[in-house]
């Protein structure tokens, strides 16, 4: 396997390992409601953004493709904390 | 000169691609936020729905999404070295892996039709179902443009870089189908 395919399973593995722990891991620790949900949302932003940096290559894409990319991120991380956080 | 040559940049893919990209992204981010606007209203009734689905296929799920991108990113590497036949290896394994998706996806309709949901049953399942039906129909395009892609690599017609972008542009899709499950899932499934 050589350095590029390396480094992208290290990525692969990242994300599957959060998965889990998003998935089956943080209703186990006993943390209260709101941050766990809160811990969940952000959890899947950064795997979001690896997505988006590493498999979409825009790590290396110019300034402005990449920064409107990272805005999608905190826009919908936004229009679904906002709303939850109010509730 | 040599922070020039670090810094080269380019745009993956074709440019007018990564239009339709944001323009579907954005799309599901108002949609995220509209799913939200109806929670605050009813969440109790949401909370409820959320019960009804089954977290584990969900999570099941995304890790075969998240698997089946890395495969996908995989392909192109093979591809840019030269490597057709590893390319088409990892290739089938993505188009499997977004079968296997589209196919767990129709079980869990099945299953949560019988139990009587529906798009009329409650705001939850009009929204779990238009939003989740919206990302599968995504899945479905994907799994054809990939074996549209596979047919191409083995008839050796992937070349010079206009090739490269299409394929490129093929994985930037479904990395975006993929990124959408992401946060689609918890949404859905996981918050409370």
């Amino acid at each position: 396997m050589n350095e590029s395919q390396g480094s992208k399973a290290i990525v692969w593995l990242l994300l599957m390992t959060a998965t889990v722990v998003l998935t089956w891991g943080l209703s186990e620790q006993g943390l209260s409601l709101r941050i766990a949900t809160v811990a969940t949302v952000l959890i899947a932003a950064w795997k979001v953004r690896l997505v988006l940096l590493k498999f979409m290559e825009l790590e290396r894409a110019p300034w402005g493709l990449r920064g409107l990319f990272e805005g999608w991120v905190v826009l919908a991380v936004g229009a679904i904390l906002i709303p939850y956080l109010l509730t | 000169m040599s922070k020039a040559i670090a810094e080269h940049r380019r745009v993956p893919g074709l440019e007018g691609f990564w239009v339709f990209i944001a323009g579907d992204m954005t799309l599901f981010a108002l949609l995220f936020g509209a799913f939200m606007a109806e929670r605050r209203d009813t969440p109790t009734l949401f909370e409820h729905g959320r019960q009804a689905l089954n977290p584990n296929i969900g999570g099941l799920n995304t890790l075969v999404l998240l698997t089946s991108s890395w495969l996908v990113v995989n392909c192109l590497i093979a591809v840019r070295r030269g490597q057709a036949r590893a390319g088409l290896n990892w290739l089938t394994g993505a188009i499997a892996c977004g079968v296997a998706f589209l196919c767990s996806k129709v079980l869990e309709y099945s299953r949560e039709l019988g139990d009587g949901h529906s798009v009329f049953s409650s705001d939850f399942f009009m929204f779990y179902f238009i939003l989740t039906g919206i990302h599968l129909f995504h899945v479905v395009v994907g799994c054809v443009v990939m074996s549209f892609f596979w047919a191409k690599i083995r008839n050796k017609s992937i070349s010079g870089r206009n090739g490269l972008a299409g394929l490129e542009c093929m994985g930037i899709y479904w990395h975006m189908v993929d990124l959408l499950w992401i946060m689609l899932f918890p949404l859905l499934y996981l918050l409370r």
